[in-house]
């Protein structure tokens, strides 16, 4: 089951410059939240902050809280740990060019010296059933690469992926924007599904896949979130001007 | 306008087909003095390789017949010597590098070591090796020249494997890293694993290269006429003793000696070849 996220006075930086300020958040459990705003406004580093990949950048700093459940992440636990509970889907495809379907998708569990073949085995097949990828590869698992996939099967390769630690959060940055519309509808599809079992969190530039797929939607500019509120509010009767401004295409 | 750019078009394909042409032409002239070396070794040494050539060790001198039964096994036995230091140390300093030295100090020291170490003379290596391990212990030994040229492979392994891991992208890494996988097991099982072919070829070239080194033997391996495996005892190796015969005053030595140069370039095609295939298996479709 997924977690609530409580996020309080939220500050990020790369070098000096100030790329998040003073975010206050809470991301309810078992729904997609959807962060929309423009290029370069901060969305992608917030959800960076969410599973601590932020401070692998060495020139990186955070300060602030971040609760995942009863965690709180930046101390009560370590950036390996929290990884494990919060999966990521990254804007392109990553999948391990050198292992098969099958090692991709086992990969977490491995790495992290699981080993019990019969119960891999499950997890395999149940992860690329959530992601709706077991049907196109079930008969390649171990002789195919992940590389040779398609551009949106490899993204549905990594989103198995992340499901087979089974986290309690997943966050997406961008999952289809590198994406044709087929793959795209096939990952809001997922993400509509995958809700039930876990808490998304979706960066995206498309509003109209936001207002697909999310309850809630927040608003980032210049590295502060400007608004936050239902998925219907923000597209239909914003309180903010400046986020009016922005989903009728008026900037950005 | 239109026909300034027909006379442009037109020109292009010159200038494409003499590119071609060059391109060809370098490739040729690249592989040219491989096969005439190769051609000439097989004219002049094929005829003295017989069974007696792998099985028995050198004739004393005067009698005919003989074989570099020794010097094969001599040479395996240093060049495997030579890999177990060189291979780890090298892939190590790479990783190192590569993954936990990335802007400091001391990577950017060993760095330039490492790039000055590969310019080092290898006859300067045999000397180094032999004031450190042969003085020390007053006599030479398979030992001696085995660290020599395995600190020969050190360098040019290195730093191929740092090449080799900066190409892996970094979002490979961040995958890892995002699946709550250490850092350190992130750089094992996956960057290094993703960068394996090209460190492979590293170790290859650096194996190919000591494989044929003369000089840092004559001061630490020796030579050595007779049987031994020992590593404590002075050994034979295919290149002293090619060098040996080949500035020796007799006729039948200089056949045995191209027949050495011969066997020896056959040996590394081999190894580099088994190499390639052992870990070529269980290489999945499409990858890239």
């Amino acid at each position: 089951m997924g977690v609530g996220i409580e996020v309080t006075n939220l500050n990020a930086w790369y070098g000096t410059n100030h790329t998040l300020q003073d975010i206050n958040l809470n991301i309810p459990a078992n729904h997609a939240t959807a962060l929309i705003g423009p290029s370069g406004c901060g969305k992608s580093t917030f959800v960076r902050c969410l599973n601590r990949m932020h401070e692998t950048n060495p020139i990186a700093r955070v300060t602030g809280t971040v609760r995942i459940g009863d965690l709180d992440i930046y101390n009560d636990t370590t950036p390996v740990e929290i990884r494990r509970r919060v999966g990521m889907v990254f804007q392109r495809p990553n999948p391990f060019p050198t292992m098969s379907i099958y090692d991709n998708v086992s990969a977490g569990l491995k790495l992290n010296g699981y080993s019990h073949r019969q119960s891999l085995d499950e997890v395999v097949e149940k992860s690329l059933k959530n992601s709706a990828l077991w049907d196109e590869v079930k008969d390649d698992l171990k002789k195919k690469s992940g590389a040779s996939l398609s551009g949106g099967q490899q993204q549905r390769l990594c989103i198995a992926r992340a499901l087979a630690v089974d986290p309690e959060v997943l966050l997406m940055d961008e999952p289809a924007s590198a994406l044709d519309p087929v793959s795209t509808s096939k990952i809001e599809d997922l993400i509509f599904q995958l809700k039930s079992q876990y808490t998304i969190v979706i960066v995206t530039h498309n509003m109209q896949q936001a207002a697909r797929v999310a309850e809630n939607t927040g608003f980032f500019l210049n590295g502060r979130m400007v608004e936050f509120d239902s998925t219907h509010k923000i597209f239909t009767n914003p309180s903010d001007k400046r986020t009016e401004d922005y989903i009728t295409g008026r900037f950005g | 306008m239109r026909q300034e750019f027909k006379t442009r078009t037109r020109l292009r394909g010159v200038v494409d087909k003499a590119a071609t042409f060059l391109a060809v032409l370098s490739t040729l002239l690249v592989i040219l003095p491989l096969v005439a070396i190769f051609i000439y070794l097989i004219i002049k040494g094929a005829s003295s390789l017989n069974l007696d050539f792998f099985t028995k060790i050198p004739a004393p001198v005067g009698e005919s017949g003989g074989g570099m039964a020794n010097a094969i096994v001599g040479s395996v036995t240093l060049l495997a010597l030579a890999s177990l230091i060189g291979v780890p140390v090298g892939i190590g300093g790479g990783v190192y590098l590569a993954e936990f030295g990335r802007g400091t100090k001391l990577a950017n020291a060993i760095r330039f070591t490492a790039d000055v170490l590969n310019g080092v003379p290898s006859i300067v290596m045999g000397l180094a090796a032999y004031s450190l391990i042969v003085v020390p212990q007053h006599h030479f030994s398979a030992f001696a020249g085995g660290i020599a040229l395995g600190i020969m492979m050190i360098p040019t392994i290195c730093r191929t494997t740092e090449e080799m891991l900066l190409m892996v992208p970094h979002a490979v890494r961040e995958a890892a890293l995002g699946l709550g996988v250490p850092n350190w097991r992130s750089v094992i099982s996956i960057t290094v694993k993703t960068a394996s072919p090209g460190i492979i070829t590293g170790c290859m070239l650096a194996f190919a290269r000591v494989a044929g080194e003369t000089a840092p033997l004559i001061f630490t391996a020796l030579g050595n006429d007779f049987w031994s495996t020992s590593l404590n005892e002075p050994i034979a190796a295919l290149p002293l003793q090619i060098y040996v015969y080949a500035i020796s005053p007799y006729d039948d030595w200089h056949r045995l000696a191209w027949a050495g140069a011969l066997v020896l370039i056959v040996l590394i095609v081999l190894a580099v070849s088994l190499v390639r295939f052992v870990t070529s298996r269980g290489v999945l479709k499409g990858t890239s």
